[in-house]
C-alpha cells in the first residue's frame, strides 16, 4: 500500500511537470499554429540560468525566479527574431526553422557553459525527504514540485478563463483571423504568448535540474513526451495539456512500477526483467495510438473547425 | 600548357609514390561518444590517448601515427557504420576506443572479419569474453562482470546480507547485475532494469529498493547518470538508510558533479589515480598538466594503455605489419607498462588483473578526490574465458 501510494506521487509530480512543458507547447501550436521543436531548448536554457544564478546569489529560491524572468526574456526576443517570420508558412518550414533553433542553442550553450553540464545544489530544506503519512516518507523536493506546478496550473486556469488576455488567448486558438479582424493587436499578443510558454518551459527546466543535472540536449527526451500530451489533450487546451499530463506521467510511473512485476508472471524472470522497460516505455505511445482512433482531434480540442 | 602541367603532376606523383611507401604510417581508428551527455567520456578517452602518442614521440614503434577519431553518438548502429568506414575506405592497421558493450557488440563482425587488430578501451560484453572472442580483439579494459563481482566479495566481507540491484537496461547492465548476483552470498531481494540511455528518473525505482526493504542497494550508471541516480538516492531519504554499493557510478569525470553526493558510497575498479607504480605517476601528472582543470579517469587510463600496447608489439615485430601471426603474438605478451601495475593477457585476451575497492575523499585543497583503499581481487580472470575457443 505505502508502495503504491509513493508510487501514485511519483506519477503525479512527473506528470505536472509534463504539463508545465506541454501547456507552453499547447498554447503556441493552437493559438500561433506554429510547430516549436526549439521548446525543449527553453526548458534546457531554464535549467541553464537557473544554475548560474543560484550560483551567483547563493540561493536556490532566487536563483529559480532570476532564471524564470531571463527564460521569459529569451523567449520573448526569439519570438521578435525569429518566429516572427515564420507565420502563415508551411510547418515544414516551422520544423526546419526550429530544428536550427535547437541547434543553435545546444551550440550556444556548448561555447557559454562548456560541454560537461552543471549541477544546481537544492537548499538542505528541500534535498531531504518528509513524512506526510504514518510510515510514509517522500522527498520534499518532489513535493514542492508538486505544489509549485499546481499553483501555476490555477493560475494559468484564471489568466485563460477569467482574463481579458486569456479570452483573446482563447479566441486566438479557435479562430485567429477573426481576431486579428476584429482590431486585437496579434503581434503583441504572440509576443506575450510565446514568451509565457517560453517561461513554462524554463520552469519545468529548471525544476527538472536538481534531480536530473543541467545538459546540452536536456530538452529534446522530454519534448517527445510533450508532444504526446499535446495530441492527447488536444491541439490548444490548456485543461486537456493537465488531463493528459498527468495521465501520462501515471502511465509511464506505474507502468515502470508494476509492469515487469506482472510480466513476470507470465514469462520467465530474465526476459520479463530485459523486456519489461522496453515495453513500459511504449505503453505512452499505445495510448496516444488509442486517442487517436477514438478522438483524433484529442481528449478536449480547443479549435473545432 | 594543360598537358604539360598533367605531365608534371603525374611525375610529381610517382615521385612521390616510392617516397612514401617507404615512409609508412600507422594508422589508429578510434570509436568512441564525441557528441552528447557522455562526450565527456569519449573527450577524456582522446585526451588520454593524445597524451600516450606525446609520451611516445607521436611515434608507434619509431613509425609515424595518424590517428582517426570516429563518434558513434553512443548508438549501436551509428558505431557500426563508422567502424566499416574506418576498415574499408580508411584501411587503418587498428581500431581502439568503445565505451559501450552494446556499440561494440555491433561494431566487432566487420572488425574480426577484416582481421583488423582491436583493442578495446573500455566495453567488456561477456559474449567478447566467452564466444565471441577472437585472434584480432584484445582488450585493454576488464569483462563487464568482474568489477560488480569484485564489488560482491567486498559486500560478503560488510557482512551485507541482501542487496536490490538496479542498472541500465543494456548488455553492460545485465553483466554487471549478473556480476555482482555471482558473488555475493547474500539475498538478491529485487532487480530493476532501466531504459537506456533516455530514461533519468528513477523515482520508481527507488520507491521499489525502498519498499523492498534490504540492507543495501548496488548500482551500475555510468557518465551523467550516475550523478543523477546519487541525488535523487538522497532526496528520497535513502542516503543513511540503506546503503550504497556502486560499480562505474563514481570516477573522476562524474565527482565533479556529485561532490558530497560521494561521500562513503564505495566502488570497485582496476585502476585509481593514486596507484603507486611509475607510469601511473607520470600518467596522472602529465595528464593533469597537459588538460589543466580536468583529472584522468579509467576510461582514460585504458586507452592510454591501449597505445603502450598497440607500440609494443609493431616495436616486437618491427614494424612489420603484414605478419599478422606475429603482431598477434606480441600482443598476447602485454609487454609494456600498464599504469594500472602490469597485468597479463588470458586465453580470450582479457587482463588478468586486480580490483581496487576505492573511496571519495577530501583532499587538502577541498577538492573530492578518489582514493584507492583495499586490494578486493588479485589477478582476476573473468568467468568467460572457458567458453571461448582459443586456447
Amino acid at each position: 500500500m505505502t508502495l503504491i501510494i509513493e508510487q501514485c506521487l511519483n506519477g503525479l509530480q512527473f506528470g505536472l511537470l509534463l504539463f508545465l512543458l506541454a501547456a507552453g507547447l499547447t498554447l503556441v501550436f493552437g493559438i500561433m499554429d506554429l510547430v516549436n521543436l526549439a521548446h525543449g531548448s527553453l526548458y534546457m536554457i531554464g535549467a541553464y540560468f537557473a544554475a548560474t544564478f543560484a550560483a551567483w546569489t547563493g540561493s536556490f529560491v532566487l536563483g529559480a525566479v532570476l532564471a524564470l524572468v531571463a527564460t521569459l526574456m529569451v523567449g520573448m526576443a526569439v519570438e521578435v527574431i525569429a518566429m516572427r517570420r515564420l507565420y502563415g508558412r508551411d510547418h515544414l518550414d516551422h520544423v526546419l526553422a526550429t530544428f536550427g533553433l535547437i541547434l543553435f542553442f545546444d551550440e550556444s550553450v556548448r561555447l557559454i557553459w562548456g560541454p560537461e553540464g552543471m549541477s544546481l545544489p537544492l537548499p538542505s530544506w528541500l534535498n531531504r525527504s518528509v513524512q506526510i503519512l504514518p510510515g510514509i516518507n517522500y522527498s520534499a523536493y518532489r513535493l514542492a514540485i508538486i505544489v509549485v506546478t499546481l499553483v501555476v496550473a490555477v493560475l494559468l486556469y484564471v489568466l485563460v478563463m477569467r482574463t481579458r488576455m486569456g479570452m483573446l488567448i482563447r479566441a486566438g486558438a479557435s479562430n485567429r483571423e477573426m481576431v486579428g479582424a476584429l482590431g486585437v493587436n496579434i503581434k503583441l499578443l504572440y509576443t506575450l504568448v510565446f514568451g509565457l510558454g517560453a517561461a513554462l518551459a524554463g520552469l519545468a527546466g529548471l525544476m527538472q535540474a536538481p534531480i536530473l543535472t543541467v545538459q546540452i540536449g536536456m530538452g529534446e527526451n522530454i519534448l517527445i513526451l510533450a508532444f504526446v500530451i499535446t495530441v492527447i489533450g488536444g491541439i490548444g487546451s490548456i485543461r486537456g495539456a493537465l488531463v493528459a499530463a498527468i495521465f501520462v506521467g501515471f502511465v509511464d510511473t506505474l507502468g515502470r512500477a508494476f509492469f515487469p512485476d506482472l510480466l513476470r508472471m507470465v514469462l520467465s524472470k530474465d526476459a520479463a526483467s530485459t523486456a519489461a522497460p522496453a515495453l513500459s516505455s511504449m505503453l505512452i505511445y499505445l495510448l496516444m495510438a488509442i486517442v487517436l482512433v477514438v478522438k483524433p482531434e484529442g481528449l478536449f480540442s480547443a479549435g473545432q473547425k | 600548357m594543360r598537358k604539360t602541367l598533367l605531365a608534371a603532376s603525374a611525375a610529381l606523383v610517382f615521385a612521390a609514390g616510392p617516397a612514401m611507401a617507404q615512409q609508412k604510417t600507422i594508422k589508429i581508428g578510434f570509436v568512441s561518444t564525441f557528441s552528447g551527455p557522455t562526450a565527456v567520456i569519449g573527450n577524456d578517452m582522446r585526451d588520454s590517448f593524445e597524451l600516450a602518442l606525446d609520451h611516445l614521440g607521436r611515434k608507434i614503434g619509431g613509425l609515424p601515427v595518424e590517428v582517426i577519431y570516429e563518434d558513434d553518438q553512443q548508438k549501436p548502429e551509428v558505431g557500426k557504420q563508422k567502424t566499416e568506414k574506418l576498415i574499408e575506405s580508411d584501411k587503418v592497421d587498428f581500431i581502439s576506443g568503445y565505451i559501450w558493450s552494446n556499440v561494440l557488440l555491433a561494431s566487432i563482425k566487420p572488425v574480426v572479419d577484416s582481421k583488423t587488430f582491436l583493442v578495446i578501451a573500455n566495453a567488456g560484453p561477456s559474449q567478447v569474453a566467452g564466444e565471441l572472442c577472437s585472434p584480432y580483439v584484445f582488450s585493454t579494459s576488464w569483462q563487464n562482470d568482474q568489477t560488480p563481482q569484485a564489488m560482491g566479495l567486498y559486500m560478503n566481507q560488510k557482512g551485507v546480507k541482501s542487496v536490490f540491484l538496479i542498472g541500465p537496461n543494456y548488455a553492460a547492465g545485465k553483466d554487471m547485475l549478473a556480476g555482482v548476483a555471482s558473488t555475493f552470498k547474500g539475498k538478491v531481494v529485487g532487480q530493476e532494469l532501466t531504459t537506456w540511455p533516455a530514461q533519468l528518473d528513477f523515482s520508481a525505482e527507488l520507491s521499489k529498493a525502498k519498499a523492498a526493504n534490504p540492507d543495501s542497494i548496488f548500482v551500475f550508471y555510468p557518465g551523467k547518470a550516475g550523478v543523477q541516480f546519487l541525488s535523487q538516492y538522497e532526496q528520497a531519504g535513502l542516503k543513511g538508510k540503506i546503503p550504497l554499493y556502486t560499480a562505474y557510478t563514481i570516477d573522476e569525470l562524474s565527482l565533479p558533479l556529485q561532490k558530497e553526493l560521494a561521500l562513503g558510497v564505495p566502488g570497485t575498479q582496476e585502476w585509481v589515480n593514486d596507484l603507486p607504480n611509475e607510469a601511473n605517476k607520470k600518467f596522472v601528472a602529465d595528464y593533469i598538466k597537459k588538460y589543466p582543470g580536468h583529472k584522468p579517469s579509467f576510461y582514460g587510463a585504458q586507452s592510454y594503455d591501449a597505445v603502450n600496447l598497440i607500440n609494443s608489439a609493431v616495436v616486437a615485430t618491427k614494424g612489420n605489419l603484414s605478419d599478422k601471426e606475429a603482431l598477434r603474438k606480441a600482443m598476447e605478451k602485454a609487454n609494456f607498462k600498464s599504469v594500472r601495475g602490469g597485468f597479463k593477457f588470458g586465453n580470450n585476451h582479457m587482463p588478468i588483473q586486480n580490483f581496487y575497492l576505492q573511496d571519495v575523499v577530501k583532499d587538502a585543497k577541498g577538492d573530492f578526490v578518489l582514493k584507492t583503499v583495499a586490494t578486493v581481487v588479485k589477478d582476476g580472470q573473468d568467468d568467460f574465458h572457458a567458453k571461448c575457443p582459443m586456447k
